[in-house]
C-alpha cells in the first residue's frame, strides 16, 4: 500500500488533541463563576403557558444565581412522568429535581432529600401548609418533597347555574358570590340538598357528570364524599376498618342513591368524559378544576357564560375539597442539591406562585391557605367571577382532603391507584351484591395491600 | 545443558508451540463457531436473560424492595379475589381472541388463495392494514367508536332504532369490545401466515384428490389441514403467548374497568406495580403466566419438531 506521510497513530493522536482542544472552552466557561447545571423535570402543564412561566422563572433564578437550569417538561399522559420516576429511582441517576405526583415521594422517600429546611422557612413567612399535603409529603417527621403551585388543584363543583336555577331551584351565584360572604342557601348547600337536586335535574335530561370509574376525577371527588363522612377505610396504623366504621357505610348508602340519578355510563368514564358532558351542554354540574371551564370558554362560550364554580357540599363531618396536590422533590443522589432547594424556595415564594397561578387561569392552587386571594380568581371570566370559589377561602368551612388518608401512604396509594371506593359503590350500585358483601370484599383488597 | 556443554535455551520453542496451540485453537471450527455467535449470545443475555431474571428477583423481594420474601407475592396474588378474576379474564381474553383469529384468518386466508394471482396483491394488501397500524393508535380510534357518551356505533344502532349498547360500561359488553378490537388487530398476521402456508401446498395432492372424488370439506381435512398443521400450530403458540401479554387495547378502550373486569395480566401487572408504587407484586403478576406457557411452547413446538422429523 502507499504512504501518504502519515501515521495512523499520528492521524489518531491529531484527532484527541483536536476534541480536547475544542472541548477545553466550554469547560472553561462553565469552570468560571458558575454554581453548576441543575438539571429539572417539571409536570407538563394541561395549559400550555404553564411551562412558558416555569421556563421564564427557572432562567431569572438561574441568571441571578449564576446556575444552569435545564429544565424539562414530562407529561402525566400515559403515565410518562410515572414511568420516568420509577426509572430513575432504580438507576439512581437522571434529573436534580422532579415534580412528583401525590403519592409518589411517600413511595421514594428513601430516595428524597429531606427539605425541612425549604418548608420551614416557607412555613414561617405565609402560613401552615394544608394537612393533606402534608399527609402526603412527610414521613418520619421529615418534609421529602414542596407541594408546588404549578399542577396542584382541587376538583370542585363546577356548574351551570341556569340549569341549576331552572331545573334545581337553587340561585348558586347568590349562594357562593365572587366575594367573602356566604349568600342564602349556602348553610344548607350539603350532599343531601346535592342530592335532591342531582334528582332534579337528572328528571330535566341534564343530570350531574360525575365520573365512577377507576380514573382520579372519579376517585377523587368519591373520596371527599366519604371523607365528609368521617369514613375512614384504613386507620392510622394501617387496620382495615372498612367493615366497621360507620362513615363508610353511611357514605357508601348515599352513594348508592346518588349512582341512581348519574348518567347510565358514568362507570367507564375517564378524566375527560365529565368535561365533554358539561362542555356538550348535556349535564348541569361537574367536579373539576378550571380547566373545564377554560376549554368551554374556547369550544363552547355561550356554556362558558354559564358556568360557576363553588364549594364543595358539607357532609356530617364537614365540607372536605378533592385535593390532587403535585411536589417537587430533590433526589439524594443529585449533585446539586443546594442550587435545587435554592430554586424551589424561590418558585414557591408568593411573588413567584402568584405568577404561576395567573398565567394557568387560576388552575394552579398554591399550598398556603394565605395565598388564595390572587386577584385572577376574582378578575378571570366570562361570567367574572367564575372561579372565586375555587380556591378554598375560610368562609367555605372546608377542608382539602385526600382519598384513603389517614391510612399509611405505602397502602393508601394502592387503594387510590386501584380505585377500591368507586368500585365499593359499583359493587352493590351495578353488581346486586349486598353492602355488607361489598364491605367484605373491600375488606379482602385493603388486608392485601398491607401485606408483603 | 547439552552433551556438547552448550546451553540449550526451551524458551523459544515453548513459545513458538503456544502460538501454534493458539493459532490451531482459533482455526477449530467450535472456536469460530463461538466466536461468531458471542454478539448474539452477549444481545441474547443483555436483553432476555438479564431482565427476565432481573424481574424474577423482583417478584421476591417485600413491598419496600428491602428484603426478600421468596413466593410471597404470587401467595398473596392468590389471595386476592381482583387477581383470580385478572386470571379468569386473561384465559377468556387471550382464548376466544386467538381462536377467533385463528378461524377468520383461515377463512380470509381461503379466499385470498382462491382469487387469481394478479388482483390478490391488493386485497392482501388492505387486508394487512389492521396489523400494520400501531395498535394504540388504532385502539384510539375504536374507542371513539365505543365512547360511552357518543359512540358513533351507538348512533348508527339509533338510527335503526337499536337501543345504544352500554360497549364500555357493562362487564360483558367492556369483554366483548376488547376481543373485538384485537381480533381486528390480529387476525390479519394468521390471514398472511395461512396463504403462505396454502401456497406451498402441492397442487398434485389435491389433483389426486379430485381424482379419487374427495369432497371439498375431504380436501380440507385430509390435504390441506395436515400440510398446515405445523404452521397453524406456531401461529397459535405465538399469538397466544402475544395476547396473554397485550397491554394497549385494554389500557385505551376500558382501563381495565368496570370494576376490574376487563383487567388481563399486563394491564393489572402496570396498576399494581407503577400506579400503586408495589413493584415487586407487579413483576409477580407478569410473571405469573410465564411457566404455563412455557409448557404449553414447549409441547407444541416438540409436536412440530417431531412432525418435521417424519416429514423427512
Amino acid at each position: 500500500m502507499a504512504s501518504n506521510g502519515i501515521t495512523r497513530r499520528a492521524a489518531l493522536g491529531a484527532g484527541v488533541a483536536g476534541v480536547a482542544a475544542s472541548a477545553l472552552p466550554l469547560v472553561n466557561i462553565h469552570a468560571q463563576g458558575t454554581a453548576g447545571t441543575l438539571r429539572c423535570g417539571f409536570w407538563d402543564h394541561w395549559v400550555p403557558a404553564g411551562n412558558g412561566i416555569m421556563r421564564e422563572l427557572c432562567g431569572e433564578w438561574g441568571e441571578k444565581n449564576h446556575v444552569n437550569v435545564q429544565v424539562d417538561f414530562i407529561t402525566s399522559v400515559g403515565n410518562q412522568n410515572l414511568l420516568t420516576i420509577a426509572a430513575q429511582a432504580q438507576a439512581r441517576s437522571g434529573h436534580d429535581l422532579l415534580a412528583f405526583p401525590a403519592w409518589e415521594p411517600s413511595a421514594h422517600a428513601d430516595l428524597l432529600e429531606p427539605v425541612d429546611d425549604v418548608v420551614n422557612r416557607l412555613i414561617e413567612k405565609y402560613g401552615p401548609i394544608n394537612t393533606a399535603a402534608e399527609y402526603l409529603a412527610k414521613r418520619e417527621g421529615h418534609w421529602r418533597g414542596i407541594p408546588t403551585v404549578s399542577g396542584s388543584q382541587q376538583k370542585v363543583p363546577c356548574a351551570r347555574f341556569d340549569l341549576m336555577q331552572e331545573h334545581a331551584g337553587l340561585d348558586i351565584r347568590k349562594m357562593w358570590p365572587a366575594t367573602d360572604v356566604r349568600g342564602p342557601g349556602a348553610d344548607d348547600w350539603n350532599w343531601a340538598t346535592f342530592l335532591t337536586a342531582a334528582q332534579k335535574c337528572h328528571a330535566a335530561g341534564v343530570p350531574f357528570g360525575l365520573p365512577m370509574g377507576a380514573f382520579t376525577d372519579a376517585v377523587d371527588w368519591v373520596g371527599a364524599l366519604f371523607a365528609s363522612y368521617n369514613a375512614k377505610f384504613i386507620d392510622e396504623a394501617g387496620k382495615v376498618t372498612v367493615k366497621t366504621d360507620p362513615g363508610v357505610r353511611a357514605g357508601l348508602e348515599y352513594m348508592v342513591e346518588l349512582s341512581k340519578v348519574l348518567p347510565d355510563d358514568v362507570w367507564a368514564w375517564d378524566d375527560a368524559s365529565n368535561n365533554r358532558a358539561l362542555i356538550s351542554g348535556r349535564s348541569a354540574l361537574i367536579f373539576n378544576p378550571p380547566s373545564a371551564w377554560a376549554v368551554a370558554r374556547r369550544d363552547s362560550p355561550e356554556v362558558a357564560e354559564k358556568c360557576w364554580y363553588m364549594p364543595m357540599p358539607a357532609g356530617p363531618a364537614g365540607a372536605r375539597v378533592p385535593y390532587l396536590p403535585y411536589f417537587w422533590g430533590i433526589w439524594s443522589f443529585s449533585r446539586n442539591k443546594t442550587a435545587a432547594k435554592g430554586l424551589l424556595e424561590f418558585l414557591s415564594e408568593r411573588g413567584s406562585a402568584e405568577r404561576q397561578t395567573t398565567t394557568s387561569s387560576g388552575y394552579d392552587i398554591p399550598p398556603f391557605a394565605s395565598m388564595s386571594d390572587f386577584p385572577i380568581w376574582k378578575t378571570e371570566g366570562p361570567p367574572v367571577g367564575v372561579v372565586y370559589n375555587y380556591p378554598i377561602k375560610p368562609h367555605h368551612h372546608a377542608t382539602q382532603s385526600v382519598a384513603f388518608a389517614p391510612a399509611p401512604a405505602e397502602i393508601a396509594v394502592q387503594a387510590y391507584n386501584q380505585a377500591i371506593n368507586t368500585k365499593l359503590v359499583a359493587h352493590v350500585a351495578k353488581g346486586g351484591e349486598t353492602i355488607d358483601q361489598a364491605l367484605d370484599w373491600a375488606a379482602r383488597e385493603l388486608r392485601n395491600f398491607a401485606r408483603g | 545443558m547439552a552433551a556438547d556443554g552448550s546451553i540449550v535455551t526451551l524458551e523459544p520453542s515453548i513459545g513458538r508451540r503456544g502460538v501454534a496451540s493458539l493459532r490451531r485453537f482459533t482455526r477449530r471450527r467450535s472456536t469460530i463457531a463461538f466466536l461468531m455467535t458471542t454478539p448474539l449470545l452477549l444481545v441474547i443475555g443483555g436483553l432476555v436473560v438479564y431482565p427476565a431474571g432481573y424481574a424474577i428477583y423482583l417478584s421476591t423481594l417485600n413491598r419496600r424492595m428491602t428484603s426478600n420474601i421468596g413466593l410471597g407475592n404470587f401467595e398473596i396474588l392468590l389471595d386476592t379475589d381482583t387477581f383470580w378474576m385478572v386470571i379468569w379474564q386473561s384465559c377468556i381474553f387471550a382464548v376466544s381472541a386467538v381462536l377467533a383469529k385463528a378461524m377468520i384468518g383461515f377463512w380470509l386466508a381461503h379466499k385470498l388463495h382462491d382469487i387469481p394471482s394478479k388482483g390478490q396483491r391488493k386485497w392482501r394488501g388492505m387486508l394487512l392494514i389492521p396489523w400494520v397500524i400501531p395498535p394504540a393508535l388504532s385502539t384510539l380510534g375504536w374507542w371513539w367508536m365505543f365512547d360511552p357518551s357518543y359512540s358513533s356505533i351507538n348512533y348508527l344502532l339509533n338510527v335503526f332504532a337499536v337501543p345504544a349498547v352500554p360497549w364500555l360500561g357493562e362487564a360483558w359488553w367492556a369483554r366483548l369490545s376488547v376481543i373485538i378490537v384485537n381480533v381486528w388487530y390480529g387476525a390479519p398476521f394468521f390471514m398472511i401466515m395461512y396463504l403462505a402456508a396454502l401456497k406451498s401446498v402441492p397442487e398434485q395432492l389435491y389433483e389426486a384428490a379430485a381424482i379419487d372424488g374427495a369432497t371439498g370439506m375431504q380436501r380440507l381435512r385430509y390435504v390441506t389441514l395436515p400440510m398446515m398443521r405445523n404452521i397453524i400450530s406456531i401461529t397459535v403458540l405465538f399469538s397466544l403467548i402475544v395476547t396473554f401479554a397485550n397491554y394497549d387495547i385494554v389500557r385505551v378502550l376500558t382501563n381495565g374497568g368496570p370494576r376490574d373486569l376487563t383487567h388481563v395480566f399486563a394491564t393489572y401487572a402496570f396498576q399494581v406495580g407503577i400506579l400503586s408504587g408495589n413493584v415487586p407484586r407487579g413483576a409477580a403478576v407478569s410473571l405469573f403466566m410465564f411457566p404455563l406457557l412455557a409448557i404449553f411452547a414447549f409441547f407444541v413446538l416438540r409436536g412440530v419438531t417431531k412432525r418435521t422429523k417424519e416429514e423427512q
